[in-house]
């Protein structure tokens, strides 16, 4: 009994009144689990946060070492408010955000809506729409170039032999480079959207829909009084996630078109990216990071004040 | 009792919802069919979905066995993601054990540390990072990616969502047996928590299969780059050459496929838990 008391409260049935008792000892247990990932986290996460704060205040080409590192105050962050490029990008990242979070979210409810209750096949069509999600962004952004081609590519020589004689030269085109990159993400995201919907609808109990039926209530009725309040969860998580996601888009930049033409498709990140690891301006780069931050920062306390409202239904 | 006929307008919707995912899989089908083509009908229109000339081997030979071959990319990403999913498996179970079945000052509020960082876009954290690699002396090295990619706050939360739920009577009845912690760790727990940890296992390793960001900034030399490097390569080198990128973005989704058909339950489930990739 006494052995079954000490057992309960630590880890040492033998503790004694020596140093190590048992709270001590289950203390240092506890942080030697704790460490390394702690230690992880402190490195690359907490202190990376203070110090990019402080580098914004900085004057640092890296080329020159520590000891060109110079406080400049504010001076970067005014620049970033006279930085066409900055202007372009944060423009660019709203524009993309208006063409992919909508759209994708409308087709992915749409399919998923009827993948889950009205089609046989069920599993092949979770897997189709999926297929593209799994597939390394990069590869399928190869593929797409591709199909892209101005004057080769499937895409265009279809819209020719439909009678469209102009069609656009998509990323080479600085009116379409944007919109050819958010094609692909589209593309690409909906096979997780579907994902997260079906799981939200098949939370929705089917008694819901039997009562209504009985009631006399038509499908268009159904879907607007039941499928999509009892949606509102599943709505709030994919809008904050994607709206999130749409904000740190990178990889389909830098592999297709590197922001260009002329700029008409850089985005944040991408500014990040060019300013720090091809200028080597490290402070200019951090301060940017800081204007992304700052973004995400926004949305998510946005999204809380959303869930705070929508959870409860 | 249940009808076994075909109903016609589900049968209606079927059709049509197939020859919508068709147009969502006609890319990755134009893929496989140029990668196995002669460059010149790659672009030849109408579409030759099955070649008249076979050229499959040219590609892969092209692929496989140029100057920086693709094995190399291939065996730098397996390498890269085996080493990383294992420790972030290890890291992360370590530490959600210590935040939930052990008892200590402080662990509180170290949790409290990890939840409000959560919401940093990593992003947003490179340059520093990159500062850290560079001053380590672990630039150009693939010790710099395990580095930076080993740490998941998002992978420890999921894990300490799953270890709650783990009763402790099975914790209480080893400490009785005279079991230390680790023993615990490792014998009752690890095994326990088997479902999240293949889950997180598989979504990390995709993951980091599929990350592009960290080796281009961390990477400097061709021999290490990993796949998505590899195929920033390609692309440069054979803008001209459909054929052969084709067959070089095949072998890419090749590996992704066949662990998406081997554990399609296991990959699904964990991308609904882990959507937050950015």
């Amino acid at each position: 009994m006494a052995m079954k008391q000490a057992a309960a409260e630590g880890f040492s049935p033998k503790a004694g009144a020596n140093f190590w008792n048992h709270r001590r000892r289950e203390a240092l247990t506890g942080w030697l689990f704790l460490g390394p990932e702690l230690l992880g986290i402190l490195v690359l996460y907490v202190f990376p946060v203070f110090f990019s704060l402080y580098l914004s205040l900085c004057d640092w080409n890296l080329v020159g070492g520590i000891s060109a590192m110079k406080f400049v105050g504010l001076d970067n962050y005014a620049e970033l408010f006279q930085d066409a490029k900055v202007g372009a990008a944060l423009r660019n990242n709203l524009v993309y955000t208006l063409l992919t979070v909508p759209l994708g979210m409308f087709l992915a409810l749409l399919l998923s809506v009827v993948i889950h209750s009205k089609v046989y096949l069920q599993s092949y069509f979770k897997v189709a729409f999926f297929i593209p999600y799994i597939s390394s962004i990069i590869a399928v952004g190869a593929v797409w170039s591709a199909l892209y081609h101005p004057s080769l590519g499937p895409i265009n020589q279809f819209l020719m032999s439909i009678g469209i004689g102009q069609p656009p030269m998509w990323l080479p085109d600085p009116n379409y480079s944007l919109i050819s990159i958010a094609i692909i993400a589209v593309w690409a995201g909906i096979g997780y959207q579907i994902v997260i919907y079906l799981a939200g609808l098949s939370g929705i109990p089917d008694e819901l829909y039997e009562a209504a039926e009985i009631d006399g209530a038509s499908k268009l009725q159904q879907f607007r009084r039941i499928t999509l309040p009892l949606l509102g969860p599943t709505n709030s998580f994919l809008f904050i996630t994607l709206l999130m996601g749409s904000f740190k888009v990178f990889d389909l930049v830098a592999f297709l078109t590197g922001g260009g033409p002329n700029n008409a498709s850089t985005v944040i990140v991408y500014r990040i990216y060019e300013e720090g690891f091809q200028n080597f301006r490290m402070g200019y780069a951090s301060a940017i990071s800081w204007l992304l931050f700052a973004i995400v920062g926004v949305i998510t306390f946005i999204s809380w004040q959303i869930q705070k409202r929508s959870v409860h239904y | 009792m249940q009808s076994q006929t075909i109903n016609p307008l589900k049968a209606v919707t079927t059709l049509f919802m197939g020859a919508v995912s068709l147009v969502f899989l006609v890319p990755l089908l134009w893929m496989v069919s140029a990668a196995m083509k002669f460059e010149k009908d790659v672009l030849v229109f109408p579409i030759q979905w099955i070649p008249t000339a076979w050229n499959a081997a040219g590609n892969f030979k092209a692929v496989w066995m140029a100057d920086i071959p693709f094995y190399l990319f291939y065996l730098n990403s397996l390498k890269l993601a085996l080493i990383v999913t294992v420790i972030t498996i290890l890291f992360s179970s370590m530490a959600a054990f210590a935040f939930t079945k052990l008892q200590f000052k402080g662990r509180d509020f170290a949790f409290g540390i990890l939840l409000s960082f959560m919401i940093i876009p990593e992003q947003a954290t490179l340059v520093p990072r990159f500062l850290f690699i560079k001053w380590l002396g672990l630039y150009n090295t693939h010790a710099a990616l395990v580095v930076t990619m080993m740490f998941s706050i998002y992978f420890t939360f999921l894990m300490r969502q799953f270890m709650i739920g783990i009763h402790p009577e099975f914790i209480e009845a080893a400490k009785i047996d005279g079991a230390g912690p680790f023993r615990i760790y490792w014998g009752i727990m690890l095994p326990l928590c088997k479902p999240i940890l293949a889950t997180v296992g598989i979504i990390k390793f995709i993951w980091t299969w599929n990350d592009y960001q960290h080796p281009l900034i961390f990477l400097l030399d061709k021999e290490l780059f990993p796949i998505t490097l590899g195929m920033q390569l390609f692309k440069d080198d054979y803008a001209d050459n459909f054929a052969v990128l084709m067959m070089a973005s095949l072998s890419a989704i090749i590996p992704l496929l066949l662990i998406f058909i081997i554990l399609q339950k296991q990959v699904i489930k964990g991308i609904s838990l882990g959507g937050v990739k950015g």
